[in-house]
């Protein structure tokens, strides 16, 4: 009946391993513990005895520059990912991401690491590090290895990983260039849970008058969480004016098939708040991409 | 962690070292551990923010923050505020509180207190980042800090004071509250609550914040499906756990095996072969050293349930072919309301129409969970502490289950942390005593957050059907009425509830022939009872509705026809009752019309866009309310209250009246303080307790102020007689020679201390005690005519709304809300009562639906049933309008409840005069906005 048996807080990635692999019952990561304590608690995640808290690892508390990549540790508070000069400038997006989630009591505890290993398909950090070409960097007994975000999804709620033997280190993205930008949004319902009825992140390279390149994440979009390439497509190599920007909406329309679910939204409103958040997205973005030394 | 079987941490100052305990939160480590009790749990599941406290310097919520987690942490919780910073005064003196502490008081932000320690220590930690936050960050920083009483609008003005005086180290400013125009020398004038001070400081005790030795944790077995049979139930393994102490099913009740407010219709616990009829039916109750132990038995309770099909609305339940819920069938009661002839007056009208209209159930969902306490006392009697509404009813329940005379049974009442109706019924009560009684031990149960929202009476889901007849100049010829409420699986006060929405169902209006028909149903739905409105919320929506409706076939403003048909001195009520004073409806309407057209610069009903946003339409919309006060139909109203002058030479008020936070206990001082010439200060006033206090009736239906502060009056003023007469022969001084000034008697120009009185009449064997019971106005049953009811109060409102017509969204901007209260008695705590009831309100209006399919709670967590968040208050521009009510205390009648049933209508009608997308049902859903807005211009 407890929530678990051992509790224990190591200091390094190995010290965290060894206990995730040797523990004498089911083990589990834990960042915040705001998915993962809850989710116990109300009996949809099968018991667990031991939690092994990865908030003390100081390589998953490291938020800096590494050559060429912003580095956001798994383990790093989200409200000090929304503060971050840095994030705010390199990844916008996943700054205003973290800033929407919970409150700011939750904001002090949950991490991007749990958002990401949650696995949700509208997790907001979650598709937030989808518009960039996020690697994602894994430890377990065997050592250390990147991958890219998108390998690390299996279904709602279901990570790739194997989290009782892995942990997620942190998240590499790529610098910001002059040119680029991000945007995040979400559209939310007042009454029921407190997932967006639709979330969408962009990160954009502005060439002077076209979208020189672009990502889009869009969640829940299905199962797992995807990038939106075909909508992508229609916008690369044009400016965000009306024409292109409705080939991309009409491109969402037919690439992407919404899910009416009961107590959040039908199909037909996402798709229409597809195209809200689509045109707002893409307009902070643009004009960021130009404001860049402003910022 | 050095040891890895100790957790060390820093709490207020003070380092300790204790044993892990495997699952434990931090909170459960603060309150049960060290006795830090200010620190609340309200939810468990991370939505509230109750349990906030400060770790390592940021905020951090502390029921889902593992206690070892925590190991090395510096924590700050509310005990350890005051130690940080004083507040100064004007005249250069220091408050032993923190400036957060004393503007929360002076703001009247305190209600129920159960929010606060949460509230103020997530304000602290905004200022010790933001000195001098605006609106916007205080909302952000608040977001999810919920307060039910949801005096947000006050939260707001005591951050910004206490940044204030942080930032200058000047006096906290004054809030803008003006005092009554009926004000006396205390009476309607700003004073704050005599239970803040512990409500800001955590020392404020709720029943769970109460730990006994060898005290033992009860959990109940509920039924989990909404209908079947019992069939079989096999408790021996639960019994048998390690650490469970007893294991007790229907067979083991001594007495009367079921309970109720007015029909014993609810049995305590389903016995074998008996039927199930909702999912929170309890089947078996467990004491157990821990709470762990006791949950864990129930999953080793095995039970076998024959289903029977599910009644999950109260029109199935009307079928012939329905099974029977209850014995006599699924009927409760038809309620009729007759005036005139309906026929004659749609035939006489120019227009007829007809709509029909849709309520969901609300939960009240006030921040402390129920929490029951038993004991034994070592003569054999039981005492229960516990957070109610009607402790004398709780008595007498409680006496019949043990099968023992009531004066056997004590209730001890609590500060309550919120109640709004929802804490009228037995909840655990019974159960913890039966538990007591066969351990012999104090046993508590508190419910978890899940378990109150199965569990207790939520407010009746409707569906109410509206035909209006009328004239083109808008006289109302005819209105008609039928209503379907839904009950749930027990009577609890369902009949009375329907009662007033039918009563009510034609609105405050005038009109020559009405005729309503309400049905109120047994459902296998959760049980439905008290809640603030009572009823009146649900018709309201309806008769508002059709109102605008109506405005806009004519061609009519709709304040127009609102004030054509309002109701007047000297009008005939649908039920026959010739309203002979204190009728301030049409005030209400023709101040909150001028201060809307003041705000909207003429024109509120056409929609604006804002500027730089074309795709923000902005527009008001209007509705007025009215309801009873006191229980009216011919129940007897009495409350019974207790004056005594204490050796110390202060006063005591007593009665059984509960306090929920609406602020009885000033109101109850300021009478007594007034009547006895004292300050209010000198005034304690105990309540809810069987053994010291008299009978107060139930707290419910806007009575108390009326009813309670009438007896505590009276009471009031037969002491100060008998003072007087003491003194007169004492002194041999005629008895207007006397007179009372704080602290003293002035007899003749001599002063005679109170406390000097006091010994005086004590040694000659005399009691310095007055009591009072006082007895409403009579009324007469529905169907009588006559008064139904001795008072009335009534309110007008204009929402304004903002929508958003890309997403659909809704934002309330501004709500202006008149109420006529008679007077204003406790103008802090009625601008407290505004505020809450107004943002009540909107939760009804947009975010609050209590969701059940097929006789299972959807909405079993605060993170489905949405209350709202200090993110959505409006700017709240409160008008009191004071018409006084000859039979009321100082002129005063309700006002607990009127306040929210206006709101939604007027808020409904808002968004309908913006985007012309009209809601029969609520809450308002802003996908439905969107497509009918896409339908309409045809690109969808
Ligand atoms: C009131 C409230 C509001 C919320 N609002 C939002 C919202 O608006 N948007 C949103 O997206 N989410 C929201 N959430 C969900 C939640 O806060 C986020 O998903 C959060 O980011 C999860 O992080 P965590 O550290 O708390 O994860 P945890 O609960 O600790 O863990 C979640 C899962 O990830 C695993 N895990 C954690 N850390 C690691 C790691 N380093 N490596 C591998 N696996 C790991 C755990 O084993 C678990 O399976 C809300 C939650 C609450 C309680
Ligand atoms: S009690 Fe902790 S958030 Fe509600
Ligand atoms: S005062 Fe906030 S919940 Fe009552």
């Amino acid at each position: 009946m407890n929530i678990w048996q051992k509790y224990v807080i190591p200091h390094s990635i190995e010290e965290a391993i060894h206990f995730l692999t040797s523990a004498p019952g089911p083990a589990r990561p834990i960042g915040g513990g705001t998915d993962l304590l809850l989710e116990i608690q109300q009996g949809h995640h099968p018991p667990v005895h031991t939690l092994v808290d990865v908030t003390r690892i100081p390589d998953l508390l490291r938020l800096e520059e590494v050559g060429a990549h912003l580095f956001i540790g798994a383990a790093v508070p989200v409200r000090v990912i929304t503060e971050s000069p840095l994030v705010r400038y390199h990844a916008t997006a996943v700054a205003e991401a973290c800033g929407l989630i919970g409150g700011p009591q939750v904001r002090n505890t949950a991490t991007l690491g749990g958002n990401v290993a949650h696995a949700l398909p509208a997790a907001d950090g979650m598709i937030s590090l989808f518009a960039f070409d996020t690697q994602v960097e894994i430890a377990n007994d065997g050592g250390r290895r990147l991958q890219p975000i998108h390998t690390l999804f299996k279904g709602p709620g279901q990570s790739a990983l194997d989290l009782s033997s892995e942990i997620i280190v942190g998240f590499y993205l790529p610098l910001r260039q002059s040119g680029q930008s991000s945007a995040f949004s979400r559209v939310m319902r007042p009454q029921g849970v407190a997932l967006p009825i639709l979330n969408m992140a962009v990160w954009m390279e502005r060439d002077d008058r076209v979208i020189h390149d672009i990502h889009i994440a869009i969640g829940p979009s299905g199962p797992v969480p995807f990038r939106a390439t075909r909508v992508e497509h229609e916008l690369i190599g044009h400016p965000p004016d009306s024409i292109s920007l409705q080939r991309a909406k009409e491109a969402i329309h037919q690439s992407i098939q919404f899910r009416s679910s009961a107590m959040r939204a039908g199909a037909a409103y996402r798709h229409h708040l597809s195209e809200v958040l689509l045109e707002e997205v893409i307009g902070k973005a643009w004009q960021r991409a130009f404001e860049l030394e402003a910022v | 962690m050095s040891d890895p079987n100790l957790i060390t941490l820093t709490v207020n100052g003070r380092t300790y070292q204790l044993p892990e305990v495997p699952g434990e939160m931090l909170a459960d480590l603060l309150r049960y551990r060290l006795k830090l009790t200010g620190t609340k749990v309200a939810c468990g599941e991370a939505e509230c923010g109750a349990c906030t406290v400060i770790l390592n310097g940021e905020p951090v919520l502390s029921c889902s923050f593992p206690a070892a987690k925590a190991d090395g942490a510096d924590i700050l919780t509310i005990e350890g505020l005051s130690d940080l910073h004083k507040t100064p005064t004007a005249d250069g003196q220091l408050i032993p509180l923190h400036p957060l502490q004393q503007s929360f008081i002076e703001y009247g932000a305190v209600q129920c207190g159960f929010c606060i320690p949460g509230q103020i220590m997530t304000s602290y930690a905004l200022l010790e980042r933001n000195p001098d936050p605006s609106e916007e960050d205080i909302k952000y920083a608040l977001k999810d800090t919920l307060c039910r009483c949801a005096g947000y609008p006050s939260i707001i003005g005591a951050i910004k004071a206490a940044a204030f005086t942080l930032k200058t180290g000047q006096p906290l400013p004054h809030p803008p509250i003006d005092p009554s125009n009926h004000a006396g020398r205390v009476v309607g004038r700003i004073q704050p609550r005599p239970d803040a001070i512990a409500k800001v400081t955590g020392k404020a005790i709720y029943t769970d914040d109460i730990q006994f030795e060898n005290m033992l944790h009860a959990r109940v077995k509920r039924a989990g499906v909404p209908s079947g049979i019992l069939r079989k139930l096999n408790i021996e393994k639960a019994r048998k756990l390690p650490g469970v102490v007893a294991v007790l099913t229907a067979k083991d009740i001594p007495g009367e095996k079921n309970h109720g407010l007015v029909i014993p219709d609810w049995p305590i616990m389903v016995g074998i072969d008996e039927q199930i009829r909702t999912v929170g039916d309890a089947l078996a109750i467990v004491a157990a050293e821990t709470r762990q132990i006791a949950s864990k038995a129930l999953d080793l309770i095995e039970v076998e349930i024959e289903p029977l099909p599910v009644i999950d609305h109260p029109v199935k339940a009307i079928q012939d072919d329905a099974i029977r819920i209850h014995k006599n069938g699924n009927l409760l009661k038809h309620i009729k309301v007759r005036k005139g002839d309906v026929e004659e007056g749609f035939a006489q009208a120019d227009v007829v129409l007809e709509h029909t209209y849709h309520t969901p159930m609300h939960d009240h969902a006030f921040m402390e969970p129920e929490c029951s306490i038993a004991r034994l006392t070592p003569e054999g009697r039981m005492e229960i502490y516990v957070g109610s509404q009607i402790p004398y009813s709780d008595r007498n329940q409680v006496a019949r289950a043990l099968g023992v005379p009531e004066e056997q049974v004590r209730i001890i009442g609590q500060l309550i942390g919120g109640g709004f109706g929802g804490k009228e019924d037995i909840a655990g009560q019974i159960h913890a005593a039966l538990l007591a009684r066969a351990t012999g031990r104090p046993v508590k149960l508190l419910f978890d957050r899940q378990e109150s929202l199965i569990v207790h009476p939520k407010r009746h889901a409707t569906q109410i059907r509206v035909k209006v007849g009328a004239k083109k100049d808008g006289t109302l010829t005819a209105v008609e009425t039928e209503l379907f409420g839904d009950t749930g699986a027990y009577a609890s006060l369902g009949e009375k509830v329907l009662t007033r929405a039918t009563t009510h169902s034609s609105g405050p209006y005038e009109i020559p022939n009405v005729k309503a028909d309400c049905y109120a149903m047994y459902t296998n739905n959760p049980p439905a009872g008290a809640f603030r409105g009572f009823g009146v919320m649900q018709s309201a929506f309806a008769i508002e509705s059709m109102m605008d409706t109506l405005a806009e076939v004519l061609h009519m403003d709709p304040v127009e026809l609102r004030k054509k048909n309002a109701l007047k001195v000297g009008s005939i009520t649908n039920t026959g009752q010739v309203l002979r004073e204190s009728v301030g409806l049409m005030e209400c309407i023709e101040r909150v019309e001028a201060e809307m057209n003041r705000l909207s610069g003429g024109n509120p009903f056409i929609p604006k866009p804002v500027e730089g946003a074309p795709h923000r339409l902005r527009a008001w919309g209007f509705a007025v309310g009215y309801k009873n006060t006191g229980l009216g139909g011919g129940a007897p109203d009495k409350a019974g209250a207790e004056v005594e002058l204490r050796r110390d030479g202060t006063f005591q008020v007593r009665s059984s009246s509960a306090e929920l936070g609406q602020g009885l206990p000033t109101v109850l001082q300021l009478i007594a303080a007034e009547e006895l010439n004292q300050n209010p200060r000198q005034i304690d006033v105990l309540l809810m307790d069987t053994d010291l206090t008299p009978d107060g009736g139930p707290t419910t239906a806007s009575r108390q102020t009326f009813v309670t502060g009438n007896a505590v009056r009276h009471a009031a003023r037969a002491l100060r007689q008998l003072l007087t007469s003491e003194l007169a022969e004492r002194y041999d001084v005629p008895p207007q020679e006397i007179r009372f000034i704080e602290g003293l008697a002035q007899v003749n120009g001599k002063q005679v201390s109170l406390s000097h009185l006091a010994e005086q009449m004590l040694e000659s064997g005399r009691q310095p005690l007055a009591s009072y019971t006082y007895w409403a106005p009579a009324t007469r049953p529905l169907g009588q005519g006559g008064d139904m009811h001795f008072a009335f109060s009534f309110a007008a409102q204009a929402a304004e709304v903002e929508v958003n017509t890309l997403t659909g969204e809704v934002n309330v901007l501004r709500l202006i809300i008149a109420n006529d209260v008679g007077t204003a008695i406790n103008p802090l705590g009625l601008r407290g009562q505004i505020e809450g009831g107004a943002i009540m309100g909107i939760g009804h209006a947009l975010t609050e639906n209590f969701i059940v399919e097929q006789g299972r709670v959807i909405t079993d967590r605060l993170a489905r049933y949405r209350m709202p968040s200090i993110t959505l208050t409006p700017e709240i521009i409160p008008i009191v309008v004071e018409h006084p009510v000859t039979e009321g205390p100082f002129g005063a009648k309700g006002v607990g409840e009127i306040v929210l049933i206006p709101t939604i209508p007027a808020i409904t009608n808002a968004i309908y005069h913006a985007v012309g997308v009209r809601f029969d049902r609520i809450p308002v859903d802003q996908e439905k906005i969107l497509l009918t807005l896409k339908e309409r211009s045809g690109n969808y």
